[in-house]
């Protein structure tokens, strides 16, 4: 039986600590990702999720871990570290090493660790939806109380398949929460230019689904909703459609270099004014739940942390040649005679 | 020792209702599978295949979908996870183009990127194929497609004791599996036969000789089988003695079979209801050049659709599509080469 994570002390100081590690240990996590990318040391395309936290901090730690299911697209470092995965394993796939948890063939984009119910990591905009969909099928058909959350960006509200998958849950009642992460820019196209209605959680209303835009900066705030979404969700088995607001701070991708193609230094600046981890580090002062010489020996420890797992995923080989006909199918190696 | 099955009746099945006997027998055998897809419930399909199979297993198993083929692809990869089989039908597998994104990119790949953890045990269906004047969008074989994607397999049945035997294994098979369904074959009276009463299945990778011949060998699947027998007929005719290949199979290839026959006749020719440039036949005639080209008294050719869509029209339809006058010609062409 999967272990459950605690979830009616969150006023309590060692609660507020763990969150507060995954905030600190995402960000720096996802700034040793941008500078492996840029050592060439993590080849293709990644995507970090610096700014946008909360969200992801705040909606995980209202599941229960190992049970409920997690599905999301391509910005993926961030749900596994918080589930538990292992941070190695993951750096050492972002890497392409054997160590990894594809050995490497899966990388950045295509992160998974099923026994911790996260089911990827998915690079293909939108695509993903439908799986989500059919996982919460298949825990409700089993009867379990299980939740999905399913994940995707602005940019993937506007994919056909998305809406497929909105009505079929809805049809039958999926305990199925579509979490679109509003960060403003489908990679560097403005919400305005590519939605008809920017209020995206209105996609849930054709389909009589309950939706609704939440904050997803202010992680104190965004834990109560998700809290509030999720129990209805396990008690109703019914689906549900959250618009997160959120921004990221980073560019769209490792490689987005030039951000003044799409935004203004100054826009950036005025969203940095609601960091998420700022905002909670003043919610843990401001309520005595932390000292500040606490917050910045933590930081410092993650840092550290974050380079020794470095050191050792870096230690780890790239996957054998030989190994690269192996998991196409189970049973067979395709073209092997050639 | 062989054993040979023997029929406790005499009763013919067609190919139609050979594929429905697989499903339920499977249904029945495994509780955790269950099939989805357009119209597949209360209406049976729109060929009949799934007639009286939510009668028999609940609305709970045989469950109707939305119009919405990616999405039904998409949530039998979630079901899969689940440790589902799924059973999901196509209402044409010409109409699989809008889930194509979920079974070439998600479906193909998860066993791979999970690094071996997770295979998907997923059978997509679907009635395929031309000579039925269903015009551009409801005659097609678009195998090539997914053969040109790594993770999936893709079988091609002609015969009832195939279709039924095929449908067995791929529901069996923890990858996910493609069936091209003849739907000209399903209500065939002539190819109708006795099935063993004994559980069976028909290995998936494994091609069957239709005719035994030694002056060429006559490669296809599907509708173009009984066309290569006919072509085999004119043959004699001339005294070339033609053998017949049913590759059943598209992936895995049975490499073994193409070759040990080529080996024997020297000749070959390639016949595919799919477009010439890209389908199949030309991956079959690549691999012959790869694997036999020493044994070849002739190029090896091959006998494919038109580049051209499918016609409406009865007369044009059969122009596109390989004829058996076509096939012959060329058959004759490569036997006095």
């Amino acid at each position: 039986m999967a272990k459950q994570a605690n979830l009616e002390n969150t006023e309590q100081p060692a609660h507020m600590e763990t969150l507060y590690r995954q905030m600190v240990q995402i960000r720096h996590f996802e700034n040793k990702c941008n500078q492996v990318y840029r050592m060439g040391k993590a080849g293709g395309y990644l995507h970090v999720y610096i700014g946008m936290e909360a969200t992801a901090v705040g909606w995980l730690n209202c599941i229960k871990h190992g049970w409920d299911y997690v599905i999301t697209a391509y910005r993926d470092h961030a749900q596994p570290l918080i589930l538990g995965s292992d941070p190695m394993k993951l750096m050492a796939e972002i890497m392409g090493r054997q160590d990894g948890y594809s050995n490497g063939k899966g990388g950045s984009m295509h992160i998974y660790d099923i026994e911790r119910g996260f089911f990827g990591g998915w690079g293909i905009v939108g695509g993903h939806t439908p799986i989500g969909a059919g996982l919460a099928f298949g825990s409700k058909y089993k009867g379990e109380d299980r939740v999905t959350l399913n994940f995707l960006g602005d940019g993937a509200a506007n994919a056909g398949v998305f809406f497929e998958t909105l009505n079929m849950a809805a049809l039958w009642d999926l305990p199925c929460i579509f979490i679109i992460e509003n960060n403003e820019f489908a990679m560097g196209t403005r919400i305005e230019y590519h939605a008809a209605d920017t209020e995206l959680h209105k996609r849930g209303f054709p389909f009589g689904m309950k939706h609704e835009r939440v904050d997803g900066m202010d992680l104190v705030q965004v834990m109560k909703d998700a809290k509030r979404i999720v129990d209805y969700v396990r008690k109703e088995q019914k689906p549900y459609l959250v618009e997160v607001m959120n921004y990221r701070f980073a560019g769209h991708g490792a490689a987005d270099n030039d951000q003044s193609l799409y935004r203004t230094p100054e826009e950036l600046e005025h969203a940095k004014l609601r960091d998420p981890i700022k905002l909670f580090e003043k919610y843990l002062l401001d309520n005595n739940l932390m000292t500040q010489e606490k917050m910045e020996a933590i930081d410092n420890e993650i840092e550290q942390d974050i380079e020794r797992i470095y050191e050792e995923a870096d230690a780890s080989p790239h996957p054998p040649i030989e190994d690269v006909y192996s998991h196409v199918y189970t049973d067979m190696e395709p073209e092997m005679g050639h | 020792m062989a054993t040979t099955i023997e029929p406790t009746t005499q009763t013919k099945t067609n190919f139609l209702t050979a594929i429905q006997e697989a499903i339920a027998e499977e249904m029945a055998a495994n509780k955790n599978m269950i099939c989805l897809g357009e119209d597949i419930g209360i209406l049976g399909g729109a060929f009949g295949v799934t007639i009286g199979l939510q009668d028999s297993f609940g609305t709970e198993r045989v469950i109707d979908m939305p119009i919405s083929e990616a999405a039904i692809a998409g949530v039998s990869i979630g079901l899969a996870l689940n440790g589902k089989t799924v059973c999901a039908e196509f209402q044409f597998m010409d109409f699989i183009s809008t889930g194509f994104d979920q079974i070439v990119n998600n479906m193909a790949t998860y066993h791979y990127r999970t690094a071996g953890e997770v295979a998907l045990n997923i059978t997509m269906r679907g009635p395929a194929g031309g000579y039925g004047g269903g015009a551009l969008y409801h005659s097609q074989m678009n195998e090539a497609w997914f053969a040109n994607s790594p993770g999936l397999k893709i079988v091609c049945p002609s015969t009832p004791y195939d279709a039924k035997g095929l449908t067995k294994a791929a529901l069996r098979d923890p990858n996910p599996v493609l069936i091209y369904e003849v739907k000209e074959l399903y209500r065939k009276r002539e190819i109708e036969e006795v099935l063993p009463t004994e559980d069976y299945i028909v290995p998936i990778g494994k091609a069957a000789i239709r005719r035994e011949g030694k002056d060429i060998t006559l490669i296809s699947y599907g509708q173009n089988v009984y066309h290569c027998l006919e072509v085999a007929d004119l043959l004699a005719k001339d005294g070339f003695s033609a053998e017949v290949i049913d590759l059943r199979s598209i992936v895995p290839l049975d490499e073994e079979a193409i070759v040990t026959s080529v080996k024997k006749t020297n000749r070959v020719l390639v016949i595919n209801e799919a477009p010439r440039t890209c389908g199949f036949a030309g991956e079959v005639v690549a691999r012959i050049n790869e694997l036999c080209f020493e044994y070849l008294d002739a190029p090896a050719l091959r006998v494919t659709r038109l580049d051209t869509p499918v016609p409406w029209v009865k007369p044009l339809e059969l122009f596109v599509l390989p004829s058996v006058d076509k096939m012959y010609q060329t058959a004759l062409k490569v036997c006095r080469y």
